[in-house]
């Protein structure tokens, strides 16, 4: 069995409880850090530790809190990226639900790492409850000494508050968040100014993802070069996959990078196989946005060699042949699957959810719904699959936020690989032939 | 629906607004904006009104515009009445992918309403939404604070069934507990 490092008290009942987690070694990091370390050592640490943002782009994390403008004098903030809204990724909701402490544990530790006194953990307003239960632990680490001032004893002191969005995917790209944050509609920034000199209030401002902010638990109590020593080169310690569709056991798995696709998928530590029985046909890897695999090339890479769970073996043959592990949202689809139709539902969630500031993507994601659409009714037209691939590559890299590309790539991915079925569905245009879709 | 209601917090409801503006620095506190437009919508009848969103405006002291923009934008918000039991029914891939157009096709028949309606008697209102982070237990619906999750049609009859005996409004807030 594989290392567990976020989960490894997961079934432990009341891990939910301050008392419990605190029991079970909790807190910890927080007595480290600030007993007896400085800031600047705790970021190295996660610097040595190799950590990537878990939140879908793999940044490294040290290097992005070692932007921090330390100097301008402004008061420093921690935002936590809890908004998860790219389909396929319920991860952070698993851990906040389950494990509330060690996100507020890690918000502790890494606030003190960037010199931040006030934090705040901006969850998407679906997961009100999972607030709810944020709150509670909160109000657990304060009754406990952990928050508010002095804490411990030491010069440190630090607010955390839980700040609820109100459904929006795009308050999930940091800069959106942080207008949302400020009671704004969520509208991307242009960049730069990055949020490490001017984020939040104009602040310097880091934004973290749920799991990046948990794993730094995990690296100060066990060292930066310790965990470094799990996964694979540049792909170090574990990750959270959230596993969905056509398998016979969805749910979250923490896995070391490394590890197989193969073992993942069939293995019953994991997802157990492909449901009733089918053969696999595709695995969108790491979220919607991420380009789909067909099963050979999920299995294996266009090399013929194993294709692990770590950032390079799914980039393995760029956009061409490989994929991404994003967030880790991982979606399997057994044989039966309508590639047109699974596209579909991505193209209409992207258009519902572009903030409609660049016309690229604003009227581009409404022309691959609408194209999508009229094809899944059988009136479309061979032509219509070219015209789909230019509206993604005219959408691709002519837009403010990287929305655009999320809609753009999955379009070119699905046809790339299955043309075919477009080109089938494109001739079915006759009444016999037509489809069943529901487009509600 | 209570009738001519005063569009006005209770005075717990307002308590809790000011501790929520307090959560942010002097001069930012249009940061509240969001997490008090929920609880309008939970106090108000489940949606926003012009009235409620020029409440939310007074409280904060900012102006209605500001209010609009924001409601607007986020699909949270109702700008219109919505039924007592708001059924939003995740149509992404992975809900799809297990069957949540069945789901969305059984609720239309059996309450004889499209997405975007309310049945007669004002207890259910469909409406479908984009992945809500339950993937891997999809297909789910979430109604107020509650997902259900793991649907079948014989579990959503009997869910529609509860719901109409306990004839409540269902609320994303479950409760004005906030931490200190
Ligand atoms: C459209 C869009 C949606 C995003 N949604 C999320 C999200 O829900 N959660 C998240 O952590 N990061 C999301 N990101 C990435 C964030 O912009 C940011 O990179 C991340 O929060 C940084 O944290 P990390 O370095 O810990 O991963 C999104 C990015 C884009 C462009
Ligand atoms: S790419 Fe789309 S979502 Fe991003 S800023 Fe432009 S319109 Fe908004
Ligand atoms: S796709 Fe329905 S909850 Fe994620």
């Amino acid at each position: 069995m594989g290392k567990k490092l976020l989960l490894e008290h997961i079934n432990e009942p009341g891990i939910q409880s301050f008392e419990v987690y605190r029991k079970k070694g909790g807190y910890a990091s927080v007595e480290k850090a600030l007993k007896t370390m400085k800031p600047d050592d705790v970021t190295e640490e996660v610097k040595r530790s190799g950590l990537r943002g878990r939140g879908g782009a793999g940044f490294p994390t040290g290097m992005k809190w070692s932007f921090i403008d330390k100097k301008s004098g402004k008061p420093r903030y921690l935002v936590c990226n809890a908004d998860e809204s790219e389909p396929g990724t319920f991860k952070d909701r698993y851990l906040m639900e389950h494990i509330p402490h060690i996100l507020i544990e890690g918000m502790i530790t890494s606030s003190y790492a960037l010199g931040a006194n006030t934090s705040y953990i901006y969850i998407r307003g679906e997961y009100m409850y999972v607030a709810q239960i944020l709150e509670r632990a909160i109000d657990e680490a304060y009754a406990n000494g952990f928050l508010g001032d002095h804490i411990l004893g030491t010069d440190y002191s630090l607010n955390l508050y839980v700040h609820v969005g109100a459904g929006a995917y795009i308050c999930g790209e940091e800069t959106a968040l942080l207008e949302s944050l400020e009671g704004k509609r969520g509208n991307p920034r242009l960049k730069p100014p990055f949020p490490a000199v001017a984020g939040l209030y104009s602040c310097p401002t880091v934004v973290n993802n749920v799991e990046t902010i948990a794993a730094v638990v995990p690296i100060v109590n066990l060292g930066g070069d310790e965990y470094a020593k799990i996964g694979v080169g540049r792909s170090t310690g574990t990750k959270l996959i959230s596993a969905s569709g056509h398998i016979n056991k969805p749910g979250v798995y923490e896995i070391e990078l490394g590890l197989p696709v193969e073992e993942f998928i069939f293995s019953e530590e994991y997802c157990g196989g492909v449901w009733k029985e089918r053969r696999l046909k595709a695995v969108v890897a790491g979220g919607s946005s991420v380009p789909i695999l067909p099963a050979g090339l999920i299995l294996t890479t266009a090399k013929g060699e194993p294709r692990l769970m770590t950032y390079e073996s799914l980039a393995d043959g760029g956009f061409v042949t490989g994929t991404m592990l994003g967030s880790g949202g991982f979606i399997v689809m057994d044989e039966t699957t309508n590639i047109v139709q699974n596209l579909f539902t991505f193209t209409r969630f992207y258009r519902h959810e572009s903030c409609g500031q660049c016309s690229p993507c604003r009227e581009g994601t409404a022309w691959m719904e609408k194209i999508l659409h009229r094809l899944l009714q059988g009136k479309g037209k061979k032509t219509d699959i070219d015209i789909l691939v230019n509206a993604a590559k005219n959408i691709e890299g002519n837009t403010i936020c990287p929305l655009g590309d999320a809609a753009a790539w999955p379009v070119a991915a699905a046809i790339r690989h299955f043309r075919k079925e477009f080109e089938e569905i494109a001739e079915s245009t006759t009444e016999g032939k037509k489809l069943e879709i529901a487009t509600h | 629906m209570a009738e001519n209601k005063a569009i006005e917090f209770s005075s717990d409801t307002l308590a809790v607004a000011k501790k929520i503006i307090a959560r942010y620095p002097e001069g930012k506190h249009k940061s509240a904006l969001i997490p008090i437009l929920h609880l309008a919508q939970t106090e108000f009848d489940g949606w926003l009104s012009v009235e409620a969103m020029d409440y939310v405006a007074s409280v904060l002291n900012i102006k209605p515009i500001e209010v609009y923009e924001v409601v607007t934008f986020y699909s949270m918000f109702n700008t219109k009445p919505v039924g007592k039991c708001l059924l939003e029914v995740c149509q992404t891939s992975s809900c799809w992918l297990r069957g949540s157009d069945e789901i969305i096709n059984h609720i239309k028949k059996k309450l004889n309403i499209e997405v975007g309606e309310t049945t007669a008697d004002g207890m259910f209102t469909l409406k479908t939404v984009e992945c809500l982070g339950s993937c891997g237990t999809a297909p789910m619906l979430q109604c107020g604070g509650d997902f259900h999750e793991n649907l079948t049609t014989e579990k959503l009859d009997s869910l529609l069934e509860k719901m109409k005996i306990k004839n409540e409004r269902s609320t994303y807030l479950k409760s004005l507990n906030l931490s200190s």
